[in-house]
């Protein structure tokens, strides 16, 4: 990697001074990605801000009627997290099925987001639970932070604190890994709050997408029959050496089905 | 780009180096600290050949920067065995032929003992489940679980009898 500027910020208002500072800085979260990105001299950021030495940012909350995980708090954390495992157990399985013990241990929730990987698992979650991103500025509901292929609603130094989840009634997550990365080929997140039915997709588009005509199906019967004839279109999903638009669209629909079928 | 000052400890012991920011804790552990246990296969986090423990955390060490070390404990493969006492895992991995070439060795050690820690009874499926971050190109895994499964046994034998 090409050598850069390294900042140790201790809280996150110093952190964003550090940013605003830097000629082309980059956010250290857990690294996962950007490590190897560097490595591979993909991005030379002339400064590196790691939240590492930020305590406020690690951490799991239940207060307000939410579950709040704090942007550094990595996988492993969510997964052995007894509240999470109580209230929301469809959030607590989607982190432990996230890569491999090494990156669950270092892997953030808010860099997992901030990245937008196409075939990341938390933003299926984000957006089928109805969260929302608190930011050092302001708040942004899940269904506007995603924005496209690795693209947020973020601005160039705007940092991620926190995550809030609202209390689904039942939430199921369904994902097709690939084998070897255990990212989602597809991974279906579905949550049913307050009558409303909520069906987010991740793995097979650009960016994680909401299905109205399966939420709509399932706010009226909720049962894997419901969604049965729903077809879905390969239009404009991922097409790779891994599966064609088409396999993932077919896919879409068989891990949708499975999630409400482990709801009941 | 200005050399950081990193107090740590590894091992249990007290250590300090001066690395540059594009340092890996893994470049510093073997080129640094003459740490050479833990081992480079892919440098991107793919093969766990890199594995060592980070405050009670199994992490890759080619994806954290030396100077995200400081203050922090570690413990590497160095650590393992007992003077000339190999650890339980270390003779199980011999007994069963663990291992070929033996570039994995280090870091399936470290996450088989990270493994055994949290739960020193796991079955086949989880031990798998675990050692999903570390390759191995040569063994098929199969030598592997057996011998994992084998020191989990002697371990609890040996707390059972204490």
């Amino acid at each position: 990697m090409h050598n850069f500027e390294y900042h140790r910020p201790t809280s996150v208002a110093d952190a964003v001074q550090s940013l605003k500072g830097a000629e082309d800085g980059k956010i250290l979260a857990g690294g996962m990605t950007l490590i190897p990105t560097l490595k591979q001299r993909l991005a030379a950021p002339s400064d590196l801000i790691d939240l590492g030495a930020i305590a406020e940012l690690k951490g799991i909350k239940d207060e307000g009627g939410m579950i709040t995980i704090g942007a550094a708090t990595p996988h492993a954390m969510v997964a052995e997290s007894e509240v999470v495992r109580r209230v929301i157990p469809a959030l607590a399985d989607l982190a432990e099925g996230i890569g491999d013990p090494q990156v669950r241990n270092r892997g953030t929730i808010g860099g997992s987001i901030a990245n937008s990987d196409p075939a990341a698992d938390y933003p299926a979650a984000l957006v089928g639970l109805d969260a929302t991103v608190q930011t050092d500025r302001r708040r942004i509901k899940a269904d506007d932070f995603f924005k496209g292929l690795f693209e947020t609603a973020l601005e160039e130094d705007e940092i991620v604190t926190a995550v809030s989840f609202p209390k689904p009634e039942k939430a199921c997550y369904a994902k097709f890994p690939n084998p070897a990365s255990r990212y989602a080929m597809v991974g279906v997140m579905v949550a049913r709050a307050g009558g409303a039915v909520r069906v987010a997709v991740t793995g097979a588009g650009p960016c994680v997408f909401r299905l109205p005509e399966m939420e709509q199906a399932l706010s009226g019967n909720f049962s894997p029959d419901a969604i049965k004839g729903i077809e879905i279109s390969a239009d404009g999903l991922n097409s790779d050496i891994h599966g064609s638009a088409a396999y993932r669209a077919h896919l879409v629909s068989v891990m949708a089905r499975r999630a409400v079928t482990d709801c009941a | 780009m200005a050399g950081h000052h990193v107090s740590t400890t590894i091992n249990g012991d007290a250590f300090e180096f001066v690395c540059e920011p594009d340092e890996t804790l893994l470049d510093v552990l073997r080129d640094r600290l003459s740490l050479t246990g833990s081992k480079e296969g892919c440098g991107t986090g793919d093969c766990g050949a890199c594995s060592v423990i980070l405050d009670g955390r199994l992490v890759c060490s080619c994806l954290v920067l030396g100077a995200e070390a400081e203050g922090r404990t570690i413990a590497t493969i160095e650590g393992m065995a007992d003077g000339d006492r190999l650890h339980p895992l270390q003779r199980k991995f011999l007994e069963h032929a663990a291992l070929q070439c033996g570039i994995c060795t280090p870091g399936i050690l470290v996450a088989a003992k990270a493994l055994l820690e949290k739960h020193p009874d796991p079955s086949e499926t989880e031990i798998r489940y675990w050692l999903a971050g570390n390759l191995c190109r040569c063994t098929g895994y199969d030598k592997i679980v057996r011998a994992v499964l084998d020191a989990a046994a002697e371990i609890r034998e040996g707390r059972d009898a204490a």
